[in-house]
């Protein structure tokens, strides 16, 4: 793993002698992190983020909002790789729906604080060791609900045929040569065979209104989701690993 | 059945006495063979010299009939053993439940033994297969191109790190673990085995380390295991067999030198990373000098599938030429080149190379296990008992620790880590095969024990591949819960995983590491932007969705085409009436209801069928049945854009002469399509539907209006059905139409105008579905279509929901309802 060069840290000690420094930055790191600490481990308790992670994910955050309280949408023009991403309105917008705070509310807010971020990051959480059948599965319906949040622009609880042409349109948005149909085909395509699945036969005369979040577990039955949507975060405290190295 | 397993036991018995008869290279004993086919010529007299054409007493006359054995002799064996081989499988297969329990390895082993026990018999000396480098030059490359071809790549590159492990660490922990035990027990004075010296039991030990996994392969994909466990012992196996050879060949040396330096052992380590990355790199090589030449081979498509195996043969002999691992070459060459050959070469050259890869393999695999089964009988045998049931132990045991002590060690550097079952999965699954079989034969002669070492290893291998092999499915089926997957290829599981896959990149590009993801979305644009301009013809970048999505399109265009459909018989009749309304107008009686209804689940089954089918990565003796004929595709749609694109389906010469190419021999197309004169009201039609569906559209949001112009296209097929708005005569329509106004009119503005925006785009879908259906299915379905069309919208005025309306009637899963919650 590689510590991206635009770390604040990095941004902050590259034009110093970074020797002199380092025991100083750190020092400050740990005050700061002291009067923090207690927020931190609270944090950790409900995220299951370790201490570690969450001082890391501290430090980007502060980079992103440039040391303000709360992160707004306009931060993440930041990260410079994000806007090769052909869903990045989803990703962004996915930071600022109540949905994926874990509190039961719907709807969009303007700017997040630290807590909702680490929130947001916690679906992305290694499951840690030891799973049970039923927290596998706890935590496979709690990253299919992310995803399907994504989807589910309006919260009707249905991703319906427009937002699924609109997610795919935006995934094969990278392929200039594609002509503009084939999207719409294979959003249309793919919306009947959820039908056919989840459904079964359909009398003519009815209607699929949308992939209901069961029928979206169910057609992802087979995709180890639990084991793939995971992301490393990093564990060690990027400070010392630069100053020691 | 029944007659058909005797026909092929019948075969097969035949076939054996055939060659049992012939396999001996005297000429005296093979025509005692042919005396059994050929009666009438006398037999040779032993003392005759040579080939001799035509045993007749002077050989002054012509010849009327000649004879000449030996000419033919190596060919026409090998022939026979092939066949005698294959005819065993098919015989196999007649019965097909014993393959689900027995392995196939294990039949034809029994097989061979069979066969060899005759052979012992009748005292004949068993083929010369495996005494030179026959194996390493000819058999071994196709099993292990095939293998390599054949690799599921995406999971490949996600466990790499995890295969090599268990490759290169493995199999040198196995060699140096089982060696020095064995040695421990030569000690033994017991035993009388003492001479063998550690050199000699560490060249044993890499013999027998390397695991053939193609029985549990079989298994595993029988039950679907989950995707990392079975690449991990798919690319394990294939990649201990590169660490093995190149072992063994190390330890040949070293076993051969008088004595044993300690700079030896460097020079050994060096060569060992010189032989693997070597590998590697004439790899890389040939695939990219594959790729490349395929990029212009399109005039020559006869031979293109040659380019392909000749370029991975050649991989395999230059690396063997340079004493580096040529395993590793040639399965690095096919990784590399089969994405980028794939892509340039036509349809049926890919098909063909697939068949050709699959069907060398098969025949070299059949053979292997099959003279596995001859040998073991017609060797001499060397028994001892402490050093045999060591070996048996000691492969036991090592290959256990192994995987669990690897496993310790790589599991926290592993996103999922393997539990214990996987584990024993792992462990249990370490069958020895074919590359065990063939290097314990290539043991030079200057092994005092070479004959233990043969009797040790054929031990070891019937003894994992009949009981291992045999009890892993119960095991895993009854007593151990290994994590499985039940993998369908669907369009939606392939976009959610593009979606999951740029969401966690997009998360780590937030987070600033740089890991996994980001590498693979790196790789990804790389080959994008650059690769694929250099090797690819077409090198217009492709999304996984859309090719999954042409290739599902496809199977279900080939199923309509290859399965004459019973409902789809009915059609001509339709044709004809539809006729007949055209030229007089009348409202037609006919059509009955549940013509109707047949017709409605014509069309939305075959609109899009959806397969669910569990993913067969490798499997070991079936092409994978993803034959995607993506020509076909493509020239369908073309044609079909054609024949749609405005007016132009009005040109019968090129519109019809495609569509129906089904239609009876002299029949004349056009009298079943009187010309129809209301070309005015046609386009008109389309053109208003347009503006009211934008005029809804502008009123919509945002996301809307990116996109204002999209559907005219589209929309233009819709002409074909309006030839004019004719009073609907059947019930069942108009009870539904009815039906659907009254929960449209009830829409609000903005679902109404999402409704009318998505209204017409299932028309692509019906296209391209129908499309691939052209030949048979296609035109019924689409004067069914309009037939449909006509009596929707005959009883009312248009409106702004009719679009929707007509859709539903093609099909109705895509209309969008009045939301409950808004």
């Amino acid at each position: 793993m590689v510590i991206r060069t635009d770390s604040p840290v990095a941004a902050a000690a590259s034009p110093t002698p970074r020797d002199i420094l380092c025991p100083i930055l750190s020092l400050a790191n740990n005050m700061g992190a002291s009067q923090s600490e207690h927020e931190f481990k609270d944090l950790a308790e409900r995220t299951g983020f370790s201490l570690d992670q969450i001082k890391n994910l501290h430090q980007r955050f502060k980079w992103l909002t440039n040391h303000q309280e709360t992160l707004r949408q306009e931060d993440f023009e930041k990260v410079s790789h994000l806007s090769l991403n052909p869903i990045k309105g989803q990703i962004v917008k996915a930071f600022f729906d109540k949905r994926n705070f874990g509190k039961h509310e719907v709807g969009l807010v303007e700017e997040i604080g630290f807590e909702e971020f680490l929130m947001v990051m916690s679906h992305f959480k290694l499951p840690n060791k030891k799973l049970t059948d039923e927290d596998t599965e706890d935590v496979r319906t709690e990253k299919l609900r992310f995803l399907f949040n994504m989807h589910d622009t309006d919260n009707d609880g249905t991703i319906t045929l427009e937002e699924y042409r609109h997610l795919v349109e935006k995934l094969l948005s990278t392929c200039e040569t594609l002509e503009q149909d084939t999207s719409l085909a294979i959003a249309d395509a793919a919306m009947l065979e959820v039908a056919r699945i989840t459904v079964g036969h359909m009398e003519p005369h009815e209607v699929y209104e949308g992939i209901t979040f069961e029928q979206f577990q169910q057609i992802l039955k087979g995709v180890q989701i639990e084991t793939k949507m995971n992301v490393r975060f990093l564990q060690m405290d990027t400070t010392t690993m630069r100053c020691g190295k | 059945m029944g007659n058909w397993s005797f026909l092929v036991q019948s075969v097969f018995i035949y076939l054996i006495v055939v060659l049992l008869c012939k396999s001996n290279g005297e000429i005296a004993s093979s025509l005692d063979g042919l005396s059994t086919l050929l009666p009438p010529i006398k037999p040779q007299e032993p003392g005759d010299s040579g080939p001799q054409p035509f045993p007749d007493d002077e050989n002054t006359n012509l010849p009327v009939f000649t004879m000449d054995y030996p000419r033919i002799q190596l060919p026409f064996e090998i022939t026979l053993w092939i066949l005698l081989a294959s005819f065993a499988k098919i015989g196999f297969h007649v019965y097909h439940k014993i393959t689900i329990w027995v392995p196939e390895s294990c039949l034809l082993i029994s097989i061979g033994l069979i066969v060899g026990a005759i052979m012992h018999a009748v005292k004949e000396e068993p083929p010369a297969v495996l005494e030179s480098s026959v194996f390493f030059l000819y058999m071994l490359p196709p099993i292990v191109l095939e293998n390599g071809y054949f690799m599921p790549t995406r999971p490949f590159f996600e466990n790499m790190g995890t295969v090599m492990w268990y490759a290169v660490v493995g199999s040198l922990w196995n060699s140096i673990g089982i060696g020095l035990s064995l040695y421990a027990i030569c000690q033994i004075e017991a035993f009388g085995v003492q001479d063998i010296n550690l050199q000699e039991n560490l060249l044993f030990a890499s013999i027998i380390s390397a695991v053939d996994p193609v029985a549990v392969i079989n298994v595993f994909q029988d039950i679907s295991i989950n995707e990392q466990l079975y690449i991990v012992i798919f690319a394990e196996g294939l990649f201990n067999d590169a660490v093995t050879v190149a072992l063994y060949n190390m330890f040949v040396f070293v076993a051969e030198l008088p004595v044993f330096k300690s700079v030896d052992v460097f020079l050994g380590v060096a060569r060992f990373f010189v032989v693997g990355l070597g590998g590697v790199l004439f790899g890389v090589l040939f695939g990219i000098v594959a790729a490349f030449t395929s990029r212009f081979t399109s005039k020559v498509r006869e031979i293109e599938p040659l380019f392909a195996l000749m370029f991975s043969y050649l991989a395999y002999l230059v690396a063997e030429l340079f004493g580096i691992s040529s395993i590793t070459a040639i399965v690095v060459c096919a990784l590399t080149m089969r994405y980028y050959v794939e892509e340039n070469v036509s349809q049926r050259s890919c098909t063909t190379i697939r068949h050709a890869i699959k069907m060398l393999a098969t025949i070299s695999e059949t053979l292997i296990f099959f003279f596995l089964g001859v040998v073991t009988i017609t060797t001499d045998h060397e028994w001892n008992w402490g050093f045999i049931l060591g070996t048996l132990l000691f492969a036991f045991i090592w290959r256990g620790l192994g995987v669990l002590v690897l496993t310790q060690i790589i599991n926290p550097f592993r996103t999922v880590p393997f539990d214990y079952q996987d584990q024993f999965g792992l462990a249990y699954g370490g069958l020895r095969g074919a590359v065990c079989f063939a290097l314990v034969f290539l043991l030079p002669d200057t092994i005092n024990r070479r004959k233990l070492f043969v009797t040790a290893s054929i031990a070891i291998i019937l003894f994992t591949v009949f009981i291992q092999g045999i009890s892993i499915r119960p095991i895993i089926e009854y007593l151990i819960n290994i994590r499985r997957t039940h993998k369908q290829e669907t369009i939606s599981v392939e976009i959610h995983r593009r979606v999951m896959e740029h969401t966690m990149t997009g998360i780590e590009d937030i987070c600033g590491q740089w890991s996994h993801h980001y590498w693979k979305d790196k790789f990804k644009r790389i080959n994008d932007r650059y690769i694929r301009k250099i090797l690819l013809r077409d090198n217009r970048a492709e999304s996984s969705i859309v090719a999954l999505y042409k290739r599902l399109e496809l199977l279900n265009a080939m199923e309509i085409l290859d399965t004459p459909n019973g409902d789809i018989s009915a059609a001509p009749s339709i044709i004809s009436l539809h006729d007949e309304k055209k030229a007089s107008y009348r409202p037609k009686k006919k059509f009955l209801a549940s013509d109707l209804k047949n017709m409605h689940e014509i069309l939305s089954k075959n609109m899009y069928k959806i397969r669910q089918r569990t993913v067969e990565y490798t499997s070991k003796h079936a092409l994978p049945d993803d034959t995607k004929t993506r020509e076909i595709l493509l020239r369908r749609h073309s044609t079909i854009r054609r024949s749609l694109r405005h007016g132009s389906f009005r040109d019968p010469a090129v519109a019809r002469s495609q569509r129906y190419l089904s239609l009876p021999a002299g029949e004349s197309l056009d009298a079943h399509f009187p010309p129809r004169g209301d070309s005015r009201s046609e386009t008109d039609h389309p053109l208003a539907r347009t503006r009211l569906v934008q005029s809804m559209r502008s009123s919509s949001s945002s996301s809307h209006a990116m996109r204002p112009l999209r559907r005219l296209g589209t929309l233009q097929e819709t002409p074909l059905a309006e030839s004019s708005g004719r009073p609907a005569s059947v019930d069942i329509l108009n009870e539904r139409s009815s039906v659907r106004y009254s929960s449209s009119s009830s829409l609000r503005p903005p679902s109404r105008a999402a409704s009318a925006r998505t209204a017409p785009a299932p028309t692509p879908r019906h296209r391209l579905s129908s499309a691939a259906a052209r030949n048979d299915a296609e035109w019924e379905t689409e004067e069914e279509l309009e037939e449909m069309e006509e009596l929707e919208e005959a009883p009312r005025p248009p409106r702004p929901s009719w679009a929707a309306d007509s859709t539903q009637t093609r099909n109705p899963l895509l209309r969008q309802t009045p939301r409950k919650n808004p």
